[in-house]
């Protein structure tokens, strides 16, 4: 018998096996887990290094089983640029969320987004500030209702949402951006698929690349995990569609250049 | 009277700060001094929360109390960690819903309060919290429960239905509190 | 946005927690220059770094001696209850306008979390200021404001810096504040806390009465101006034989108080970090510690 089973499925080496401390139905867990196998089947694991941000997800370095490094807040790209440029033999990623890198950190990713770093960006985008209890992000949607805006974000008062890979693509300077979600199997096996190409653009010493996860905080939005991943589908994607916004292989990633 | 402090620990949802906070104001109404302190963690779900109320007629010192005269534990963490720390002679008010154990100190006063059980009876598991009020009220009488019902009426009278239930089940701990405390004494 | 909303000549202030407040530094230095008044409170937390988010006193030096780069000084007031904390809250705006300089109020997790009844007074009364006829309004009918930190002529900014050290100057005269608990010739040992560590003090100094034990408090509730000569007094009565500084924080306003009594009497220090708060009975047994070691000495003389 024994020799008619055989593994099928286990936790990526990658992965510590502890225990979660995110929120029930918060997918921070899913981009973990698929970093985590991306970087097994590219097998640098032992030469990564990653940035951890200031949010729910600091404790990255609790799962993710690679040396680490945790960032003042916003400042990941910054601390990612100093050592890859130094270590351009290793693997460097950042992990921020909304408000780590869309409002903080703003500065840091145009800048290393713009010099063509040539580290890897996950951007985890909620559409809120988890950790702190749920205030508005510079991406929380028209109306929606956050600690700071109990009746829903006026964009007349705090401007539109900011979508970071729109912003970041009018940039020259060849890069990789994509934005995917992970709120079905179907999405999730392209948010993969995504993670992978940014990681090995960085392998090949290619350019910077970023890819943003529409990502559900059920916990702060007040819904069951369900209701969650259904009021990404109604709200979210349609805000902030999904695809892959640039390539290095683009002719018009490359104007301004010559 | 001496200074009277309380702790409520539970876990995050369980109303164990508005519990705190309906006592705080009860305390305020009733003309005293008070203090109420929260803990707070950065987890959003699944953490202990525990929150102390201090009622003096002089003026509150240190807010942070290691031994409180009265500690009411909602669920088996808070219970361990807090049991051991309850001022000898004080009270100690167990959620025996969630704790299936019981303290073995001889130098407190310990009541189990199935409260989860009657809330759930009462019709709405989320009112435990007011029956551990209750229950602490009648336990140490510390104000009169005409003030708590006071507060209770100004603070949860969003929904008519939900307050009644407070109000009731208010009623139901105290009483309970109290019949608890007659029976030991015959014993 | 502090800087811009302040140079409007309207009151404002801002608020925050330890890491936020090291992000402000660089304003806070431009603002101090330019001598805009605003009032920034920050309920402190455990450094450095990302820290921790439970209650500390660790952001003293940073409060008190500046923080950020040049020669400056912000007012920094430490409330110890919820009713003192709007009581300085008003009085920070008038002090900020009444040196057009930042105030900072500080305070710990305890205090910025804590639930205490507050009376507002109907009518606040604060003495007459002039006019704010530095903020920019529109330059019409008169010649521009320019509100700035910039002075490249060396002359120029050192005047600037001794107008600036002439208003810390004056408020060390008129501006400190404190408040001393449970003071008698009978006490050989005097505590000084601020904030909530001030509180804890005066619980354990109430236990330690019950226990035949008087000791006294002394509380600054300005950490800049520091009450210096005050302590000086006290610490240098014959009764008092020795401080205590408890804090929590690594000895940061121990250093000031060391400095206030200028070697005549011994200063010890008790503190915690890390959002830890010691409760009075730690305290208590600090205390007693002092009182035993010195007995021993007695005998020992």
């Amino acid at each position: 018998m024994e020799q008619d089973t055989k593994t099928i499925f286990s936790r990526p080496e990658a992965l510590r096996d502890t225990v979660t401390h995110y929120c029930p139905g918060c997918t921070h867990g899913i981009t973990h887990r698929i970093v985590a196998e991306v970087l097994d089947s590219l097998g640098v694991r032992e030469k990564t290094l990653g940035v951890a941000p200031v949010g729910c997800s600091v404790f990255i370095y609790n799962y993710i089983d690679t040396d680490f490094l945790e960032a003042p807040h916003g400042r990941a790209p910054a601390l990612a640029t100093g050592f890859k440029r130094l270590r351009p033999d290793m693997v460097v990623f950042t992990y921020q969320g909304d408000g780590d890198l869309a409002s903080i950190g703003m500065a840091e990713i145009i800048h290393a987004a713009n010099r063509g770093e040539k580290i890897t960006v996950i951007f985890i985008n909620n559409a809120i500030y988890g950790m702190t209890g749920g205030q508005m992000a510079p991406t929380t949607i028209s109306g929606q209702v956050t600690t700071t805006c109990p009746f829903g974000r006026d964009i007349a008062q705090t401007g539109y949402p900011i979508r970071m890979v729109e912003l970041l693509s009018a940039l020259g300077t060849p890069m990789y951006l994509e934005r995917v979600t992970v709120n079905s199997p179907q999405q999730i096996i392209k948010t993969k698929r995504a993670i992978k190409k940014a990681f090995q653009y960085q392998l090949e010493g290619r350019c910077f690349s970023l890819v943003e996860v529409l990502s559900t905080c059920p916990t702060n939005w007040g819904l069951i995990p369900l209701e969650a991943t259904k009021w990404l589908e109604d709200n979210m994607i349609p805000n902030y569609p999904l695809g892959c916004f640039k390539t290095p292989d683009d002719a018009e990633s490359n104007h301004g250049t010559v | 009277m001496e200074q009277f402090e309380v702790t409520l620990a539970g876990f995050g949802g369980q109303g164990i700060m508005t519990a705190g906070q309906l006592l705080a104001y009860s305390g305020m109404k009733a003309g005293k001094k008070v203090v109420w302190l929260p803990s707070y963690g950065p987890e959003m779900r699944g953490g202990t929360a525990y929150c102390t109320v201090v009622i003096s007629d002089q003026n509150i010192g240190s807010p942070v109390i290691n031994n409180p005269y009265c500690i009411c534990v909602f669920n088996r963490p808070s219970f361990d960690k807090f049991e051991p720390r309850v001022k000898p002679n004080g009270i100690l008010i167990v959620n025996s819903s969630l704790i299936n154990v019981s303290s073995q100190r001889k130098d407190i006063t310990q009541l189990l309060i199935p409260a989860n059980d009657i809330a759930l009876k009462a019709g709405n598991v989320k009112t435990a919290n007011i029956i551990i009020l209750g229950a602490l009220i009648g336990a140490s009488k510390v104000l009169d429960l005409k003030i708590v019902k006071e507060i209770v009426k100004e603070k949860m009278s969003k929904k008519k239905e939900l307050l009644d239930l407070n109000l009731k089940v208010l009623k139901q701990g105290y009483d309970l509190a109290i019949e608890e405390l007659s029976q030991k004494e015959k014993v | 946005m502090l800087f811009g909303a302040a140079s409007t000549g309207k009151r404002v202030f801002t608020t925050s927690s330890s890491p936020g407040i090291s992000l402000m530094q660089e304003a806070i230095s431009y603002m101090a220059g330019a001598q805009l008044p605003v009032v920034i409170v920050n309920i402190m937390r455990g450094g450095p770094g990302l820290g921790g988010i439970l209650p500390a006193q660790s952001d003293y030096f940073q409060s008190t001696k500046g923080g950020g780069h040049g020669d400056y000084r912000l007012l920094v007031l430490a409330p110890s209850s919820i009713q003192e904390a709007v009581d300085l809250m008003m009085l920070s705006f008038h002090l900020a306008d009444k040196y057009r300089n930042p105030v900072m109020m500080i305070g710990d997790g305890m205090i910025g979390q804590m639930m205490e009844p507050v009376e507002f007074p109907d009518k606040y009364e604060e003495p007459e200021l002039p006019p704010k006829t530095w903020a920019a309004t529109g330059a019409k009918g008169r010649p521009a404001h320019i509100i700035k930190s910039l002075f490249l002529d060396p002359i120029a900014l050192d005047k600037n810096s001794w107008i600036l050290h002439e208003k810390y100057e004056r408020m060390k005269k008129e501006e400190i504040r404190f408040e001393l608990y449970n003071h008698s010739p009978k006490n050989e040992i005097m505590l000084i806390a601020y904030g909530t560590m001030a509180r804890i003090c005066q619980t354990a100094i109430d236990a330690l009465k019950q226990e035949g034990i008087s000791i006294g408090l002394f509380r600054p509730i300005t950490l800049f101006p520091f009450p210096e000569k005050q302590i000086y007094k006290e610490a240098t009565k014959e009764n008092i034989r020795e401080l205590l500084v408890v804090e929590m924080s690594t000895a940061q306003m121990f250093e000031d108080v060391e400095r206030a009594v200028y070697g005549k009497k011994k200063v010890n220090f008790f503190g915690r970090t890390g959002g830890i708060v010691p409760p009075p009975e730690e305290v208590m047994e600090h205390v007693k510690m002092l009182l035993n070691k010195k007995s021993k000495d007695k005998k020992k003389a």
